[in-house]
């Protein structure tokens, strides 16, 4: 278990109309959004959640680059050095004949790259689990999370929380890392879970 | 906000000393290069005076360059409509604006190329010579398509119709100012028509601009050689500054108080389209080379022998041409890859000066290695006729920006653009 187990007070909406000015109310009482959770991308939530622009596309760019010079420094010392061969009458070092495949290298690199970086950075892999704090969250509620610190007092939480237009509000423990698991092992049914 | 916009008087200062630089340097041109003397037929390679050559060489690319450009804004205009755009009403006054000086452009573009034809300039159209081409099968061939009488109707027919359908959607667009907010019935029918009109354009453009067009006007310098790509090369090129145009007039417009709902966030989508042409222009560019090279057919690769020379001896457009491809590729790609830079208004400022003049450095060795040969020069005649054409853009769209509201405020979705963001 790697992030440590934290206390959480969820709310769940279900509207996003209602999430945003919630979202805006919590972080203006100071409360610390642990994240949010929704079915679906919602524009402009990272905004009103006052993420930081991510660093993906720079990964991207360092991944992309590293395609191209894997490509023409392959590529070079093949044709020139390693097994030097005559195509067509053509030089050796050949450049317009190798662009083709260092465009492919480096989209192939930034591609792959970027697809285990965003895996990682949300901490998505196979047989590795993650904490859910509401399963209708992958199907058509917005769930908030709200970090607990010593200093938070839990009741006046979820009394804001429902006074914003929360549909559901309850206190968790939970894990905020991943750990190895499996989903399809060890979850419960969804009607068997609490409060259904 | 509601006033009509008023230009600056520096905005009117520099419109009226580009166009008499411009007509400076064209008097000059007249004068000295002796452009309307019979072209020297056959004469002794060297002995040859390219003066008259070098006054009409720049008169096509700069007159097919600009007249592109701006062009470009109606395409882009059309097909944002057709594709049901909303983020650029707040802006598209701005295209409108520029796409109005098609028809002043495609005048002028149009004396040229008739000087051209029907001036017998066989040093910029080897294909205008009878002699010749009764001698020469490949020329013969394409008699059919390459001959004054096809080129004269197909350049009036293509001019006039960009100036008419331009005129129909600029018309349909002030029309939606005069009468209050549409309802839902009227809008309907007003996209509808939008719709139609700009379809129609676009046809016409693919008939024209993305083949026929470049093929004519500029392909044919080099009567001998053909690609398929040139064509979409040519369209990519004028595209890339349409936009590189219209992202200048939006800045302009904004540091005057302009365009109020006009964000960076819209300011991010033309840097975008700037972005994405310079490379869509790029594969082009290399598609067309990389084939020409790898098939080393002699009839094809001349094109690039010209330009860039052989292993032996380096062409006269070397530098040039690898100067076009650091102007138009390298620095697009690398200067506005990230987000911030195409939000940043001096940053667009710096690219679309650079994309225009990369541009043009661009039709300039379309143009030149097939009539100038290794004499072309880049000298103030050069750089003044290019002015000449600057200031007649700034000219009209200056006029249009001051007689239309530059908001179109009762378009449908006018609300979508305003709450635009990327």
């Amino acid at each position: 278990m790697a992030g440590g187990i934290k206390k959480f007070v969820v709310g769940s909406f279900e509207d996003e109309a209602v999430l945003f000015p919630a979202v805006k109310n919590v972080r203006k009482a100071g409360y610390k959004i642990h994240d949010v959770y929704t079915p679906f991308p919602v524009h402009g939530l990272d905004h009103a959640m006052g993420l930081r622009e991510t660093s993906l596309h720079t990964a991207g760019f360092i991944f992309a680059a590293t395609g191209t010079t894997t490509a023409l420094s392959c590529i070079s010392w093949i044709f020139t050095k390693d097994w030097p061969l005559n195509i067509g009458g053509k030089p050796h070092f050949a450049i317009p004949a190798w662009i083709p495949i260092t465009f492919e290298l480096t989209v192939l690199f930034s591609a792959v790259g970027m697809v285990l970086t965003f895996c990682y950075l949300c901490q998505l892999s196979p047989f590795v689990k993650k904490h859910h704090f509401h399963a209708r969250a992958t199907d058509d509620l917005f769930v908030m999370a709200i970090e607990c610190t010593e200093k938070t007092n839990e009741a006046e939480l979820i009394n804001f929380l429902e006074k914003s237009g929360a549909q559901e509000v309850n206190v968790q423990m939970a894990e905020t890392g991943w750990w190895i698991g499996r989903y399809d092992r060890e979850q419960k049914l969804y009607r068997e879970e609490l409060g259904y | 906000m509601n006033q009509q916009f008023e230009l600056p008087s520096s905005y009117k200062k520099w419109t009226w000393g580009l166009i008499i630089a411009g007509l400076l340097a064209l008097v000059y041109g007249i004068i000295v290069m002796q452009p309307f003397a019979p072209v020297a037929h056959h004469a002794a390679e060297g002995a040859q005076d390219y003066s008259g050559t070098r006054f009409w060489a720049v008169l096509l690319q700069n007159s097919v360059f600009w007249l592109l450009v701006v062009n470009a804004s109606m395409f882009f205009i059309c097909v944002t409509t057709m594709a049901m755009g909303g983020w650029q009403v707040a802006l598209r006054r701005v295209p409108e604006a520029i796409s109005s000086v098609v028809p002043t452009l495609g005048i002028i573009t149009f004396l040229v190329l008739m000087g051209i034809i029907w001036g017998g300039r066989t040093d910029i159209y080897i294909w205008l010579d009878k002699d010749l081409v009764q001698h020469d099968h490949i020329l013969k061939g394409k008699s059919g398509f390459l001959n004054p009488t096809f080129f004269t109707i197909w350049s009036a027919i293509s001019i006039i119709m960009w100036w008419l359908l331009g005129r129909k959607m600029r018309s349909l667009s002030l029309e939606s100012d005069k009468n209050g907010q549409m309802d839902y019935a009227t809008a309907k029918k007003w996209i509808f028509k939008n719709t139609v009109w700009a379809s129609l354009y676009c046809v016409f453009f693919g008939l024209s601009v993305a083949s026929t067009i470049p093929w004519l006007w500029l392909m044919s310098i080099d009567a001998h050689w053909f690609s398929t790509m040139f064509s979409w090369y040519t369209f990519a090129s004028s595209f890339v500054s349409g936009m590189s145009l219209v992202a200048l007039f939006i800045i302009f417009l904004k540091n005057r108080g302009q365009l109020e709902y006009v964000t960076e966030e819209h300011l991010h989508d033309v840097g975008k389209f700037m972005f994405a042409f310079s490379v869509f222009w790029t594969y082009l560019w290399f598609s067309q080379y990389m084939l020409i090279w790898y098939s080393n057919q002699p009839e094809e690769t001349k094109y690039f022998i010209e330009r860039i020379g052989t292993a032996d001896k380096s062409g006269p457009y070397h530098g040039l041409f690898f100067l076009n491809l650091i102007l138009n590729f390298l620095c697009p790609l690398l200067i506005l890859m990230k987000r911030g830079v195409k939000r940043n208004w001096s940053a667009v400022t710096f690219m679309a000066v650079l994309i225009i003049f990369g541009h043009w450095i661009d039709f300039y060795q379309m143009v030149m290695p097939g009539t100038m040969k290794e004499h072309a020069e880049m000298m103030p005649f050069e750089f003044g006729i290019g002015a000449l054409f600057v200031g007649i853009i700034m000219w009209g769209v200056g006029k249009y920006l001051t007689k239309h509201p530059l908001l179109m405020k009762n378009h449908p979705f006018i609300k979508e653009s305003m709450i635009h963001h990327t």
